[in-house]
């Protein structure tokens, strides 16, 4: 542990779909944040190619619970993260 | 921002009442405007030049004769629409499929648009313009479409590269995958093993109201629109994006809605109505006709659909995959990756995959359609459990049952369940008289599931008092399914005032702040929320103003059944203060009163759906009727059970209609065969039984009230049940959408041998 690591918020965060292609084709990142926008701000500065998918929409699941625009959400420690596209409806 | 969206069981007064709705009187009259309704001064009729091919390089469009002629006001081709995308594929292929660049993609396709004096002149100047095509190869089948050889709709296309790289030139414009486990080790532990295929065709959403709008865009850069749409916010974004116009300065003012479905999110004249108009310098009002919606607005996907299922005899289900192949029209689109996304939703599979293709064909974008791409999967994927289910001994409601997803299960899609519904609505389908009802010959019985994601989003509402008490309520979603009746129950009853003191308005995008499309099963559940906290806001002020007509402290006030009341010491022998006493003082203690919201009412929570048919299928003819239907579905809590029901019947109303008639046929010549009602059948109310509705309200703990979407889920159980009965009463598995007299009688026949 380095003196500014805070490994009590390290996520393991799950990609699905289309979003594996620009990060890698991994399907799951372990990635330190505490809302949902920091771990945007994270995974982009990670993995530049996924801005275009969070320019276009993406939703995340927090133990099961998706959310799609609300990024103040903050994200319990230990929760199942899930990135999927974001869906459109009819 | 900042208020608890969480559930608190509150008693209700006025919840779950089923008064008229404000809307009613006006619609029943004819007083109501829909999007044709609406005139203005100098207005000019604008009209379009489509496409009579299904791919074609456009090599040159000459005006010149229709500019000349008296009348004529305007003419827009595509060179008068420059590409403002920024980069954006997905806005220049917005853009293009509203005008046609240098190639036509469907059958359709606008290549030129006029505004002129009357629709006589505009039809005129249609004919004068001379447009020279060179006929390109085209595809319109979506398994066509991906053979080696087809011909390619997009040479920005590719597939087959790792990370997303270019690699092959392709119509296959995504491929998606989702599930876990070991599939392959799954199947082998399966006792029975069933594997199908499965057709769905093209369907169109059917709204009665075709697109309309009127547009009027001054010298100044300054514009307004009337139209048709279930998002006015999103069309001003959009409209103002293609156009190059500031979003500020594009009013959009939602008219009434003759049905939406999902085919009026997109835009599709209206920005070439803008366009005209700026040209122009006059108004210019749009209304397509029935065969220019058919041909070029935004039905539903195709597919071919390929499904395995593994089972032990016990009834779990060890394993199961599907192939979703999904036509998205000329343009990259996601409903594959939304198929493979819903198909095993309703499941607790330990080993399950599903990988979505998204196709490119030679016919219209296809845009949402009621819990977009979820039925084309259901069909497939319920009709194989029934399958598996008569394969291992099991009554498919039981084998239902038994596989069922619950908390803790790990969706199919990705993330591990919370609470969710489906266990309710198959055990509510176990218990009901219509299980049990006698069947008599020819006669079959069907039963399906379906799951929805629903969402919130931005929201934003005004809550106005006047000065005799009366409530203004405006909010940005639209009413598509009777929202304003219940949003005035919704704010009558946080007030403790009467139903009919409250009056709910559609607001226009210069009254509200952004909201979101009225789409995802969405606008009662936002809007809602955003209604609660605004009345909320509202009473704070009421309480204040009490207060200061009493000269006590706020903290001495609470509100109770609609009026200020006073507490404590030295406060009590004080008479209640109505809300119309209140407002009637406003002008002296403080002006006027309101409340405000906005929200992003997100965490709508999925939803579930099952549904029972039972048909009669003529032997002779192979003509089905459908004489009893059931939905079972959560709506959380029915805030208007009129309207929940409502939903639930139109949805399994246009199910109906899709599994049995409708599809869009297309010629050799990529043309399509049947662009109207008379060809094209949707259902009329001698085709339909009474549809019967049970709503279970288990309450959603993301909403103050504990309201769940209600609009989607309803189509996607339908085309699974009608063949699941189709199936019992004819004795022949259909595999195909629609189940047309001359399919099933062709099953029949073959079946015989």
């Amino acid at each position: 542990m380095g003196g500014n690591s805070r490994p009590w918020l390290m996520l393991s965060v799950s990609l699905s779909g289309s979003l594996r292609s620009a990060a890698d084709d991994v399907e799951s990142i372990q990635i330190e944040a505490k809302t949902i926008r920091e771990l945007m701000w994270k995974i982009v500065e990670r993995y530049p190619r996924m801005s275009q998918h969070i320019d276009e929409g993406i939703a995340v699941a927090i133990d099961g619970e998706i959310f799609r625009d609300n990024w103040d959400k903050v994200i319990p420690v230990e929760s199942e993260v899930y990135l999927l596209p974001r869906i459109p409806g009819g | 921002m900042g208020n608890d969206t969480s559930y608190t069981d509150q008693k209700f007064k006025v919840i779950g009442t089923r008064p008229n709705r404000p809307d009613g009187l006006d619609k029943v009259t004819g007083r109501a405007k829909f999007g044709a309704d609406m005139s203005a001064p100098g207005q000019l009729v604008g009209l379009f030049l489509r496409s009579p091919h299904a791919h074609a390089k456009i090599k040159k469009i000459d005006t010149s004769r229709a500019e000349k002629l008296s009348g004529v006001k305007a003419i827009i081709t595509s060179k008068d629409l420059p590409d403002l995308s920024n980069g954006n594929q997905g806005t220049l292929d917005t853009l293009t499929n509203c005008m046609a660049r240098d190639r036509v993609l469907y059958d359709g396709h606008a290549v030129a648009a006029v505004a002129a004096v009357d629709r006589a002149t505009a039809k005129k100047a249609l004919k004068l313009i001379k447009v020279t095509y060179q006929v390109l190869p085209h595809v319109t089948d979506v398994d066509e479409a991906i053979k080696p050889g087809a011909p390619i709709i997009q040479d920005y296309v590719f597939s087959g590269g790792k990370n997303g790289e270019p690699k092959v030139p392709s119509n296959i414009s995504q491929t998606t995958q989702f599930g876990h486990g070991d599939i392959e080790a799954g199947f082998a532990e399966a006792d029975v093993v069933i594997e199908e295929s499965y057709k769905t065709e093209q369907s169109h959403q059917g709204y009665i109201e075709p697109h309309a709008c009127l547009a009027n865009v001054g010298s100044d850069g300054t514009g307004e629109l009337w139209v048709t749409t279930q998002g006015p916010f999103v069309y001003r974004s959009v409209c103002a994006d293609l156009l190059g116009m500031d979003v500020a300065k594009l009013k959009v003012t939602s008219s009434e809605i003759g049905g939406g479905f999902g085919g009026k999110t997109h835009v599709w004249v209206e920005p070439i109505a803008l366009a005209l108009s700026r040209k122009a310098n006059r108004p210019v009002k749009v209304v397509m006709s029935r065969e220019e919606v058919f041909k070029a607005s935004g039905p539903t996907s195709s597919t071919s659909i390929d499904v395995k299922i593994g089972a032990k005899k016990d009834g779990t289900i060890t394993a199961a995959s599907a192939a979703l192949r999904y036509h998205d029209g000329p343009f990259p689109g996601i409903w594959g990756m939304l198929g493979a996304m819903t198909s095993w939703a309703c499941y607790d599979i330990k080993n399950v995959k599903s990988v979505g293709y998204d196709v490119l064909v030679n016919r219209p974008k296809v845009a949402a359609y009621r819990a977009p791409s979820a039925p084309m999967a259901a069909f497939a994927v319920e009709s194989t459990i029934d399958l598996v289910a008569t394969a291992i001994g099991m009554n498919a409601v039981d084998f239902r049952i038994k596989n069922a997803a619950k908390e803790g299960s790990l969706a199919s899609y990705g993330p591990t369940y919370g609470p969710i519904g489906i266990g309710p609505t198959l055990e509510a389908v176990k218990k009901h008289p219509h299980m049990k009802a006698r069947l008599k010959k020819n006669q079959g019985r069907g039963m399906a599931c379906g799951f929805w994601f629903n969402f919130g989003g931005q929201t934003c509402v005004d809550l106005n008092i006047g000065i005799d008490g009366t409530v203004s309520l405006v909010i940005g979603t639209v009413d598509v399914g009777g929202s304003r009746a219940s949003m005035g129950l919704v704010a009558a009853e946080e007030l403790g005032i009467a139903y009919e003191d409250v009056k709910t308005h559609i607001g226009d995008t210069a009254s509200l702040g952004h909201n979101d499309m009225t789409d995802g099963s969405r606008g009662t559940f936002s809007s809602s929320m955003a209604t609660i906290f605004a009345a909320r806001d509202a009473v704070k002020v009421l309480r204040s103003r009490a207060a200061k007509m009493w000269d006590i402290p706020v903290d001495s006030v609470v509100w109770e059944d609609g009026s200020a009341k006073a507490t404590g010491k030295g406060h009590g022998n004080l008479p209640p203060l109505s809300l119309k006493e209140i407002a009637a003082k406003a002008p002296t203690t403080g002006g006027p009163i309101a409340g405000h919201n906005e929200v992003v009412a997100d965490n709508a929570g999925v939803s579930f759906a099952s549904h029972i048919c039972d048909v009669e299928v003529d032997p002779e003819t192979g003509a089905t009727k459908v004489i009893r239907y059931t939905v079972i579905q959560d709506a959380g809590k029915a805030i208007h059970p009129d309207y929940v029901e409502g939903q639930f019947q139109g949805g399994a109303a246009q199910g109906i209609g899709w599994a049995l008639n409708e599809e869009y046929i297309y010629g050799e010549d990529g043309r399509l065969q049947n662009p109207g009602f008379l060809d094209y059948r949707i259902p009329v109310c001698s085709d339909l039984p009474f549809i019967d509705t049970q709503i279970l309200e288990i309450p959603n703990p993301n909403h103050p009230y504990g309201v769940r979407g209600v609009g989607e889920t309803s189509i996607v159980p339908p085309l699974a049940a009608i063949g699941n009965a189709v199936s019992n009463a004819a004795g022949v598995r259909m595999n195909h959408v629609p189940m047309s007299p001359i399919r099933i009688l062709k099953a029949i026949d073959d079946a015989k041998g």
